[in-house]
């Protein structure tokens, strides 16, 4: 067994509790079959964790500090706040950390043609580099409301050699951007891999995406002991699909002791109808292929989201997600629109990190509450990303320059 | 195959292929979004369908995320969703049309609504609406036991896919769930029009219809009579629906009327 490799866990129904699934059309059953296979092959070889190993090492960079940031401390009510610093990953968020994953399974398969969604970009960036290293068709399907706003990445993107194809219809963010993916690959479905961003989507995406997301928390709960001798008091992390929350979440679901907190995003407020906080307003449903959480009306329309941060602005979110909430073993908050741009800037002055919007609102959330776990002991925030990519949109709104 | 996890396969749907058959043609089950072009138009819609001798008419909820549609059935689907129309109107609908007419219908949904609705009431609901059978794009085969098991004991039909991609065994194993009738998904893709039908489409139709206890229809992506007139040779029925929503959306009942004409003329086999 590798010592990088997962826990091997019992076989999966691909169900978390009553959510997840594979709600799809028929067309994707036969690839999602031979996903399932190749992933329980790759899962089960020593030499697929080596490699991807070797990857994070010396092309990622990892494994990502854990840091001790004592001057937004002091102003989270005195708690002791340690960053899980995945915004120090090359490209500049913890998705490159599944994208490598999948890439490598999609050489397995043989299948050289690669599609992903994208909201932020930071996805959509992590792909086109996973396929420019290993020489894949890369095609990236984005909201043209986000193409605008996250104008950096889409020329990342095409520095890196994806084709990054705008999707202009139903609400032009990262749900209909999904949509579009999906229909790629029904239609595609022979030669060509869906890399999924995030742990949303049919079985296997929500527990194979876990799997190499998971690499967070298992460093940040092997470095949280070597530096305090305890396991922390809470591990906090912004959701909007939720993979970075599950990601550092899921070494420490057997730790009692350990509080999960997922922070949602509350956009406008959630009496305003305009947010994300899909756990918190929303109600079961089945959206791109799993049944969880969902924003949606009576009539069973989803419901457009809404965030400041484009990564986060999705009415769907992981299914694991879902259950953990309703065996009560994470709890799940949220933070407005104005909280997590309070945030960003206050992380940017007090420790000289500039936070992705969505990692700003765990930040927002660790400012807001931290004096809960003053006497408790410490508390780990997963940095998603760094906030370059956010910079011009913010100095726009915020009117500063 | 005589195996099958429901009652019995061949119910009223069923025999409305049978009979088409015994007169010598294939059922022509046109494919209309539910609101679309407008709410106030869809009765019209139905009327029209059935007076130009639809054997089976497949009704579109119309859903916010339609991810196995092609760009004419989302559009017409947001369309209608904007002009408000939902299950629950649907459902309505479809009761003032069988008030009229006796022309069998499925409705066509993804999962969400009907979960919204609640599936146990949908069952009811749409039985009692008159609807026959129901077509969940979402809903493959083995996807919920349990939700499926509470499909197969109402009185709809739960109509099965079968796409290109679908491996033989599992064929079999659809096949034998499978109430009503059979839909085969003509070509690896989402809904729309096309130029031309696949090469083999007709020897896989019929490996289909080898393992199948029901009647077997064709569709996604039959765009006319030719189209129609090819794959009735091989089919027990023709499902034609972006092309029908098409011209609806061009000039309304009065385009649509003769595009349907067209279609159900081609129905015919030869000796039919």
């Amino acid at each position: 067994m590798s010592l990088f490799a997962p826990a091997p866990a019992a076989v999966h129904d691909g169900r978390f509790g009553p959510y997840g699934g594979r709600f799809v059309p028929e067309t994707l059953i036969t690839a999602l079959d031979e996903l399932v296979q190749v992933y329980a092959d790759a899962a089960a070889d020593e030499a697929f964790w080596d490699e991807l190993e070797a990857l994070r090492c010396d092309f990622v960079g990892r494994p990502t500090p854990l840091y001790l940031a004592s001057r937004l401390g002091a102003e989270a009510g005195g708690a002791r706040v340690y960053l899980k610093r995945e915004d120090l990953n090359h490209t500049g968020a913890h998705k490159i950390n599944n994208a490598l994953g999948q890439v490598l399974l999609a050489r397995r398969m043989g299948k050289r043609r690669i599609i992903a969604e994208t909201g932020a970009g930071q996805h959509g960036v992590a792909t086109a580099t996973a396929c420019a290293l290993f020489g894949l068709q890369c095609i990236v399907y984005m909201g043209e409301e986000d193409v605008r706003r996250q104008a950096l990445n889409v020329y990342r993107m095409n520095l890196l050699g994806a084709e990054v194809r705008p999707v202009s219809s139903g609400t032009r963010t990262l749900k209909d951007a999904t949509n579009e993916a999906i229909r790629d690959w029904v239609t595609n479905v022979a030669d060509t891999h869906y890399i999924i961003g995030s742990v949303v989507g049919p079985d296997p995406y929500p527990r194979m995406v876990r799997d190499f997301q998971a690499i967070i928390g298992r460093e940040a709960r092997r470095q949280v002991l070597e530096k305090e001798g305890r396991l922390p008091a809470a591990v906090i992390a912004c959701v909007g699909g939720g993979s970075n929350a599950i990601g550092i979440f899921h070494p420490f679901v057997g730790d009692a002791e350990v509080a999960l907190v997922g922070v949602e995003a509350a956009g406008e407020g959630l009496d305003s109808g305009r947010h994300a906080a899909t756990l918190t307003a929303g109600k079961p449903g089945v959206l791109h292929g799993c049944l969880s959480y969902l924003l949606q009306d009576e009539g069973g329309q989803v419901a457009p989201a809404h965030s400041i941060s484009a990564g986060l602005d999705y009415p769907g979110v992981g299914p694991e997600h879902a259950w953990l909430r309703d065996e009560g073993r994470a709890e799940y908050a949220s933070v407005t629109d104005a909280e997590a741009l309070d945030a960003f800037a206050r992380l940017a002055r007090l420790e000289g990190i500039i936070p992705a919007l969505e990692s700003a609102h765990a930040i927002a959330y660790v400012l807001r509450e931290g004096a809960r776990w003053r006497d408790a002991g410490p508390v780990v925030v997963c940095l998603s990303g760094r906030g370059d990519k956010d910079v011009a949109q913010v100095a726009e709104m915020t009117g500063g320059a | 195959m005589s195996a099958t996890t429901s009652s019995e396969p061949r119910t009223a749907l069923a025999r409305v292929f049978d009979a088409c058959a015994a007169g010598g043609r294939a059922a022509l089950v046109p494919y209309v979004t539910a609101g679309h072009p407008s709410p106030a138009d869809t009765p019209a819609v139905l009327r029209m369908l059935a007076e130009e001798g639809a054997d089976v008419i497949e009704i579109g909820v119309p859903f916010s995320d339609p991810l196995a549609d092609g760009p004419v059935i989302q559009r017409s689907s947001f369309e209608a969703i904007g002009q408000g129309a939902d299950l629950r109107w649907v459902l309505r609908t479809l009761a003032d049309f069988r008030r009229e007419h006796d022309t069998a219908v499925v409705l066509f949904s993804y999962l969400n609504p009907i979960l919204r609705h609640g599936l146990d009431r949908f069952l009811d609901d749409a039985s009692e609406a008159g609807a026959q059978g129901v077509l969940v794009t979402d809903l493959p085969v083995g996807s919920d036991p349990e939700t499926e098991r509470r499909f197969d004991d109402s009185a709809l039909d739960l109509i099965r896919l079968v796409a290109p991609t679908t491996l033989p065994a599992r064929v079999a194993r659809i096949a034998a769930a499978s109430r009503g009738f059979l839909y085969y998904v003509s070509r690896t893709g989402v809904t729309g029009t096309q130029a031309e039908l696949r090469e083999g489409l007709a020897r896989q139709v019929e490996a289909v219809r080898a393992v199948s206890p029901v009647p077997v229809a064709v569709g996604f992506g039959i765009s006319d009579a030719a189209q129609a007139a090819t794959v009735a040779q091989v089919a027990d029925g023709v499902v034609v629906g972006s092309a029908l929503v098409q011209a609806l959306a061009r000039g309304g009942v009065d385009e649509a009327r003769p595009f349907v004409r067209g279609l159900r003329a081609a129905m015919a086999r030869p000796g039919g």
